[in-house]
């Protein structure tokens, strides 16, 4: 019989460890329906034939199975909806309070409940006490201690795990109530008889008893019923003097308070821990800034700098700029391929997969430091250092790593967003970070600097002030719109304890989230080289289609030229500089290239100082700087949008994204143009007057007086796409 | 009544009432912050907020606009 076992616990409690220790390597990872959650999933180690087949779903890391954020949304929609065969719940033992919790709740689901209490190698060195038998008869469920990390106990439970799922005996909560609260509740589930299946009663009563919206919704009580729970709510609430879902959350605190003093011995004298003895230098007043700058010094430095760029100009310039782009060319063409074919496949396909696979090695750098970072509980810190700056922008304090790491490439920057839990956070994260320069963005910088403004030296730091000024600018405009209104997202967060993580479980974590980039970003960067590819390399010369020799008959002209009128208004409508920021989208550095080409010099140097003079001839200084601001906020390179695409996991949020900052870079290099030509050759026009009203528009959006909303919009429109 | 966000640094206080509601109110209920808990106010973020305390036996963070809706007393 095949049986699905549900892992539940809090977040930093070792579920990850546990959930490697039970699965191995038979794992899938995918995402939860409809939403960024990630979804684990595994066969059981001994238990991956058929005959006796266990599969273990991790559910996300959660301290309660309330209403209001995403991942308790969909761990208690797969628990009610799918019913598992049974719960392993685990339990970090040295902190057993808030980890029961938990437990209190998933035992009144009415399925199969195992308890595993993890650590408890640290609880006995700590010199305390755990008598597991009491323990087991105060939660009303079976009680296996562990040490995911040194793998004890591990099979035990896994083995009692099983046996719990076959037999199918549900667990019945021990805990109860204050007599009134209890009182209601079974007048409640009297109601509810026969709307509910029998087992899941109590848990639908209690949840009622909490005005949960979500279960009122499901349940489509008719309102008189209604009316008469909610009497009985009332009555006991004016008896207790709180609302509900307090009296519930004080109700299972206490008895969790009973159960401890019951069978747990604490060690009197309280000294400092290891971990508070780090955290009193880490976090410290004065230390914490310095510390803080010297440790995204060293994740820069070796992942972007040194090994990461050391790898990835190693993966583009040798692995397949010397060895494999030129084998296959000459292995193809020894074998008589024609040469649309020679062209499509080595130009085409084959550096489309180096486009791809070039930022893995860095990327796996770059991950390998935020698991590390992850696990080892300086993550929470650092949101807890900076989350005073970023919150103003409707960003988190972990925002800061993305956009750290968006300086050297946006790539790995937005696949870092990854370590922000809240949605709304991330997704803005996501949206803003590519406004930050990054490397391949120099390349245009210095371009335009040396054609147009002789090399002074503002120019480039006036780049990065205009991708910090739209990062804040775009913060503070989306967090006051519809899109990024609801979720008030409450900034309660658990600072773990410190801990050595194991090298396998951060290479587990590097190499996750490597695959899922090549995977599902792959796709799309492979298509939209090979489609650039193709209209730049093909056309109609000497009356009739073929591979062009001169790109100006290419088909990319021809779009560049249809397109061209759109960018008048910028100052740079010539079709070149269209071509040129289309070319852009495959990877930024090809615009200088690109205008090489246009300009009929071929091959040019990394900062395209052949074109310098002809491109002085063609543009005015303020329509270059415009050009230069349109490249650096517009869409970024199509490796970019594959990441944003990946981790949004929505496409019309891809969408939004893309449309957010194409729309943004035009209206902003438009102002720019605009105004400039007003201010340095006075001309003033239609377009003038459109840039003041936008401007106008612009302020508008940023200092209009905002309300952040108490209710949870956005987890509810989830909720509607979970249940569809 | 002192809220939360009053208690200076180093000081031990119990909670007596939690006013608000909705998603911020249970987040802070969830993570054990209940009528009658004890809390300990570790330290302020280097920039002043947010604030770590400690509650049940683990180091929480919240920020001061949050402290602000519980209600203690030395």
């Amino acid at each position: 019989m095949k049986v699905k076992i549900a892992l539940a616990g809090n977040p930093n409690s070792g579920k990850t460890t546990l959930f490697n220790a039970l699965t191995g390597s038979n794992q899938f990872v995918g995402n939860w329906p409809g939403v960024t959650v990630e979804k684990k999933e595994g066969r059981l180690k001994g238990h991956s034939d058929k005959a006796d087949e266990a599969v273990l779903v991790d559910l996300p890391g959660i301290y309660s199975l309330s209403p209001y954020t995403l991942e308790e949304v969909v761990s208690r929609n797969f628990l009610i909806g799918e019913r598992p065969d049974a719960v392993i719940n685990i339990i970090d033992g040295t902190n057993l309070e808030r980890n029961l919790y938990l437990t209190t709740q998933l035992t009144e689901l009415g399925i199969p409940v195992i308890v595993a209490i993890n650590m408890m190698d640290l609880v006995r060195k700590n010199g305390e006490m755990l008598n597991v038998e009491r323990l087991s008869k105060d939660i009303g469920c079976k009680v296996v201690e562990i040490s995911a990390l040194k793998g004890e106990g591990i099979e035990q439970l896994a083995e009692r795990a099983v046996a719990l799922a076959r037999s199918g005996k549900k667990t019945v909560p021990a805990h109860s109530f204050d007599g009134c609260v209890e009182h209601a509740i079974a007048h409640i589930e009297e109601a509810i008889s026969g709307h509910v299946d029998k087992s899941m009663e109590r848990w639908y009563a209690i949840k009622l008893f909490e005005r949960d919206a979500k279960v009122q919704e499901s349940l489509k009580l008719d309102a008189e019923l209604l009316a008469h729970i909610e009497e009985d709510i009332v009555s006991c609430e004016q008896e207790m003097d709180d609302d509900s879902e307090s009296i519930i959350t004080g109700e299972r605190y206490n008895y969790i308070g009973s159960m401890i003093e019951d069978c747990y011995t604490k060690r009197v004298r309280q000294q400092m821990s290891v971990s508070d003895k780090i955290d009193r230098v880490v976090t410290n007043r004065f230390l914490a800034l310095p510390i803080f700058a010297v440790v995204m010094y060293i994740v820069y430095y070796v992942s972007v700098t040194t090994v990461g760029a050391f790898l990835t100009d190693w993966t583009n310039d040798t692995l397949f700029g010397e060895w494999i782009l030129p084998g296959a060319q000459s292995a193809l063409e020894q074998i008589g391929c024609s040469d649309w074919m020679v062209g499509l496949l080595v130009d085409g396909i084959v550096s489309g997969v180096g486009a791809v696979l070039g930022f893995v090695p860095q990327m796996l750098v770059l991950f390998a430091f935020l698991a590390f970072l992850e696990s080892c509980g300086y993550m929470a810190r650092i949101a807890f250092i900076m989350d005073r700056i970023f919150r103003k922008f409707g960003l988190s304090g972990k925002s800061f790593i993305p956009m750290l790491i968006g300086t050297g490439c946006g790539v790995p920057g937005i696949m870092a967003s990854r370590t922000i839990e809240n949605d709304r956070d991330r997704k803005m994260t996501i949206m803003t970070t590519t406004f930050i320069p990054c490397g391949a963005k120099l390349p245009i910088i210095a371009l335009i600097a040396g054609a147009l403004f002789d090399g002074a030296p503002w120019v480039a730091p006036s780049a990065y002030f205009v991708g910090i000024a739209a990062i804040i600018c775009s913060g503070i405009m989306l967090k006051k719109t519809k899109l990024f209104a609801g979720d008030p997202a409450p900034f309660v967060m658990e600072l773990p304890a410190y801990h050595m993580p194991t090298v396998e479980n951060v290479l587990r974590s590097m190499w996750e989230r490597g695959w899922s980039f090549i995977k599902k970003a792959g796709t799309i960067i492979l298509v939209s080289t090979i489609f650039v590819w193709f209209a730049q390399s093909f056309g109609i010369e000497d009356g009739s289609f073929c591979m062009v020799e001169d790109m100006n008959n290419s088909i990319l002209a021809g779009i560049g030229s249809a397109v061209a009128w759109i960018f008048t208004p910028l100052g740079w409508g010539d079709w070149k500089a269209a071509v040129a920021a289309i070319t852009g989208l495959v990877a930024k550095e090809n615009v200088v290239g690109t205008f090489g080409i246009l300009y009929g010099f071929g091959e040019v140097a990394e900062d395209g100082a052949e074109v310098w003079g002809s491109l002085a001839g063609s543009m005015s200084a303020v329509a270059a700087y415009s050009f230069l601001v349109f490249n650096l906020l517009c869409a970024p390179c199509f490796a970019a949008m594959g990441a944003i695409m990946r981790e949004m996991n929505n496409i019309r949020w891809f969408w939004y994204a893309i449309g957010y900052q194409t729309g943004l870079a035009y209206v902003v290099s438009l102002c720019i143009y605009q105004v400039g030509t007003l201010l340095t050759a006075g001309t003033f026009g239609i377009g003038t007057i459109a840039a003041f009203v936008l401007i106008a528009c612009f302020i508008y959006l940023l200092v209009r007086p905002h309300k952040e909303s108490q209710d949870l919009t956005v987890v509810r429109s989830v909720q509607g796409k979970l249940s569809a | 009544m002192a809220t939360l966000r009053e208690v200076k640094c180093g000081h031990t206080v119990r909670v007596q009432k939690l006013c608000g509601e909705g998603a911020v109110k249970r987040r802070i209920m969830d993570m054990g912050i209940t009528k009658g808990t004890e809390i300990f106010v570790r330290k302020a973020a280097p920039l002043g907020d947010p604030i770590e305390i400690t509650v049940r036996g683990y180091e929480l963070s919240l920020r001061k606009a949050d402290a602000e809706m519980i209600e203690v007393q030395e």
